[in-house]
């Protein structure tokens, strides 16, 4: 190894990223804009459920149970209906996703029974919002079943704790706002670093084919692990500066609390970038056109990220042969770490196993793309 | 090593003929040199043996398989079959040592067109780990040669094609290889920096530096020390330019005559004739007894009302000698 060669091909190729100033605007604004559309664009969160409402008795207490629903932010009332079938008109034109139907006799049925049924309606098309509306649902009548009970205990001449002797306190750590966001954003910066870096170093080597430079840079004694370790290092400081303005944006943008260690955050990023120009490099040694190279890059690297990084669909709900292959997909690791530095704080030991799983996935390609480039035309 | 005085268009001799001594050093030696793509066999069992100091020229139509010898002597196309040995080195079992002491400059402009004509030295100097002083005194003295002194601060992709193929030769030079291979490297070239380009070149030569070269261009061919006729991936006929001159079959006439198709026409299969051939206004006709053969075409051309202006016996060129030396193959 010759550094005096490994520097000068890092300075021409430096020289040539600056002097293409569109390619370095989007290598450096590209992960900006990613930030904001999937930042912004991705939530699990379900706020403000349109809700219809029939009301048959319309009483002080019935009225109450409605305002419960709004006030809870899950909910909000798009239309009130005097007739069974409009809310099957509503659902069927989609202006609401709920409906709540208080029977005629609710108060009267409540001051005798303690209880009383309301019916809930949910367009079940989409799956996972109804799963979401129905638990948001189901809490607001607990909270609302719970101050009645005590308030008909009360008036009954029994002691509220014999009413309800057994009281859940959910407790929830790391997320304590249940903002999916705080869960996500992490993610989206694993996802964005996997695409833009692939596609950065996808180009590094296929463009000297299509040039007509590599014929001549091959004929002098400058070996292929120069080449490799010359054209990556300018784009590993590019892939830094990216990752600082992409963890920038969750933290000050996007208030994702950060409550791990800068330097942990920075040395597994590192690590992550290796990984992900790599495999860049390797695409491009292999492919000898710069359209083909960058477009395979973003094939590999698009769908696994986004599917099998468990950035938005937990690897742990997968079946288990899709389990044993996110084990591939280096961006896991990366989530995993990111989302236990940001959310837990974790340390360098905590995250062992992912930081093991991300090394060797490292070592693997840097040792690939060392030996994928020959100094040959053939 | 010595650099010499490098002055541009200093030496203008057409006629260089320099017999290689047979007490020089090899510098370049290939033997049994194959390489096919596919079912095309591109080079056939070539051997060369170049010496220092000489202008080397491997001349042949397109497709004769120029490059393809350029790019395994140079060390980045593996052969099929055969060995090269590059000042001592074997290049196919250690293309990298080899390297070290020759130099190639690829047919298509090989440098980088968004780096300034200072950048392209810099990088390729510190490629081949030329030190500063050197560097610096080098490119300017190749620079000045080269008439680029002015332009150093030029991306070479705004360099005229002439301009840039001086800058791959300042490139290919700045290391001060022992060997240089240049695959028509004046191809698109204007005259005046074709002439320099030379000048550059003859200097080099009396350094001691071996020049391989190979040429579309037959006037080209002709400022060779010695010359490989290339047809088909094989060396046909490899000697100084004279000795080739001298090994035509046939005495050549140059007629002019202001309709040179219709003269051909008139003399093709004519016996005694050998060979015609059109160089632009005149025609070449190649015969084996000029005494006995100018009345008969003059008659024959009466005869098919053809008029000439001129009939003369003229020193055959390195295009006449090529393609009658491939005509007296197909005849035999």
């Amino acid at each position: 190894m010759n550094f005096r060669r490994l520097f000068a091909l890092a300075y021409k190729e430096t020289l040539q990223i600056w002097r293409d100033p569109r390619s370095l605007a989007i290598a450096l604004l590209m992960p900006l804009m990613q930030m904001g559309i999937l930042g912004y664009g991705v939530s699990l969160d379900i706020k403000h459920v349109p809700l219809c409402v029939y009301d048959q008795e319309n009483s002080q207490q019935s009225r109450s149970l409605v305002q419960d629903f709004v006030s809870s932010g899950w909910f909000s009332i798009s239309r009130r209906f005097e007739r069974e079938a409009d809310i099957r008109d509503a659902m069927d034109r989609g202006s609401c996703n709920a409906a709540i139907v208080v029977p005629v006799n609710f108060s009267r049925t409540l001051a005798m029974n303690g209880t009383a049924p309301v019916q809930a309606i949910f367009d079940a098309t989409d799956v996972n919002t109804t799963n979401i509306a129905l638990g948001y649902a189901q809490g607001v009548m607990a909270q609302a079943s719970a101050e009645l009970a005590t308030r008909w205990a009360a008036a009954h001449g029994i002691q509220p704790s014999l009413v309800s002797q057994i009281d859940l306190e959910p407790s929830t750590w790391f997320n304590e706002t249940l903002d999916s966001r705080y869960f996500i954003i992490p993610g989206v910066v694993a996802v964005i670093l996997a695409l833009v870096g692939a596609q950065l170093t996808s180009l590094t080597i296929s463009r000297e084919w299509e040039r007509g430079t590599m014929e001549q840079l091959i004929s002098t004694p400058v070996t292929a692990l120069e080449v490799m370790l010359g054209k990556l290092t300018p784009y590993f400081m590019i892939g830094l500066i990216d990752a600082g303005f992409c963890l920038a944006a969750a933290i000050f943008w996007f208030h994702v609390p950060f409550r791990g260690n800068v330097i942990t955050l920075f040395t597994t990023s590192m690590l992550f970038l290796i990984v992900v120009l790599g495999i860049g490099y390797l695409i491009s040694v292999r492919i000898r056109s710069q359209l083909g190279a960058s477009q395979v890059a973003l094939l590999v690297t698009m769908l696994p990220t986004s599917l099998l990084s468990g950035y938005t669909f937990p690897i742990d709900q997968m079946p288990a042969a899709i389990q044993a292959l996110t084990l591939v997909v280096y961006a896991r690791y990366y989530v995993t770490i990111l989302r236990g530095i940001f959310l837990k704080g974790s340390s360098l030991t905590d995250l062992w196993m992912p930081i093991a799983g991300l090394s060797v996935y490292a070592l693997l390609i840097i040792w690939l793309a060392a030996r994928a480039f020959h100094k040959r035309i053939n | 090593m010595a650099t010499g005085e490098v002055m541009a268009g200093k030496s203008d001799n057409t006629n260089v003929d320099v017999k290689s001594t047979d007490a020089a050093p090899v510098t370049v030696r290939a033997h049994g040199l194959s390489k096919s793509f596919g079912a095309l066999k591109a080079v056939n069992n070539i051997e060369l043996t170049i010496t220092a100091g000489e202008i080397f020229g491997l001349v042949g139509p397109d497709g004769a398989g120029k490059t393809t010898i350029m790019r395994m002597l140079a060390g980045v196309l593996s052969p099929d079959a055969g060995n090269i040995e590059v000042d001592g080195v074997d290049v196919i079992a250690d293309p990298e040592q080899a390297k070290l002491h020759l130099s190639y400059m690829p047919q298509r402009f090989g440098l980088y067109e968004d780096l300034t004509v200072a950048e392209n030295i810099f990088f390729y100097g510190e490629l081949f780990s030329v030190s500063r002083a050197d560097r610096l005194a080098r490119s300017q003295e190749l620079l000045k040669a080269a008439g680029l002194a002015d332009f150093q601060k030029r991306l070479a992709g705004q360099l005229s094609g002439g301009m840039k193929q001086k800058l791959g030769l300042i490139c290919a030079l700045i290391h001060t290889p022992r060997v240089l291979l240049l695959d028509e490297p004046t191809t698109g070239v204007d005259p005046v920096s074709r002439r320099e380009f030379w000048g550059i070149l003859y200097n080099l030569r009396e350094s001691g530096v071996t020049i391989i070269l190979s040429t579309a261009y037959m006037d080209e061919a002709e400022r060779c020390s010695r010359l490989a006729l290339l047809h088909a991936g094989e060396i046909r006929y490899c000697d100084t330019p004279a000795r080739l001159k001298a090994t035509m079959p046939g005495v050549l006439l140059a007629i002019i005559s202001a309709n040179p198709r219709a003269l051909r026409e008139a003399l093709t299969g004519q016996t005694g004739i050998l060979g015609v051939l059109l160089m632009g206004d005149r025609v070449h006709v190649r015969v084996d007894d000029p005494a006995q053969r100018i009345p008969e075409i003059r008659a024959s051309l009466a005869n098919h009302h053809v008029d000439i202006t001129l009939i003369e016996q003229v020193v055959p060129g390195i295009e006449d000698v090529f393609v009658a030396l491939l005509d007296t193959e197909k005849v035999t």
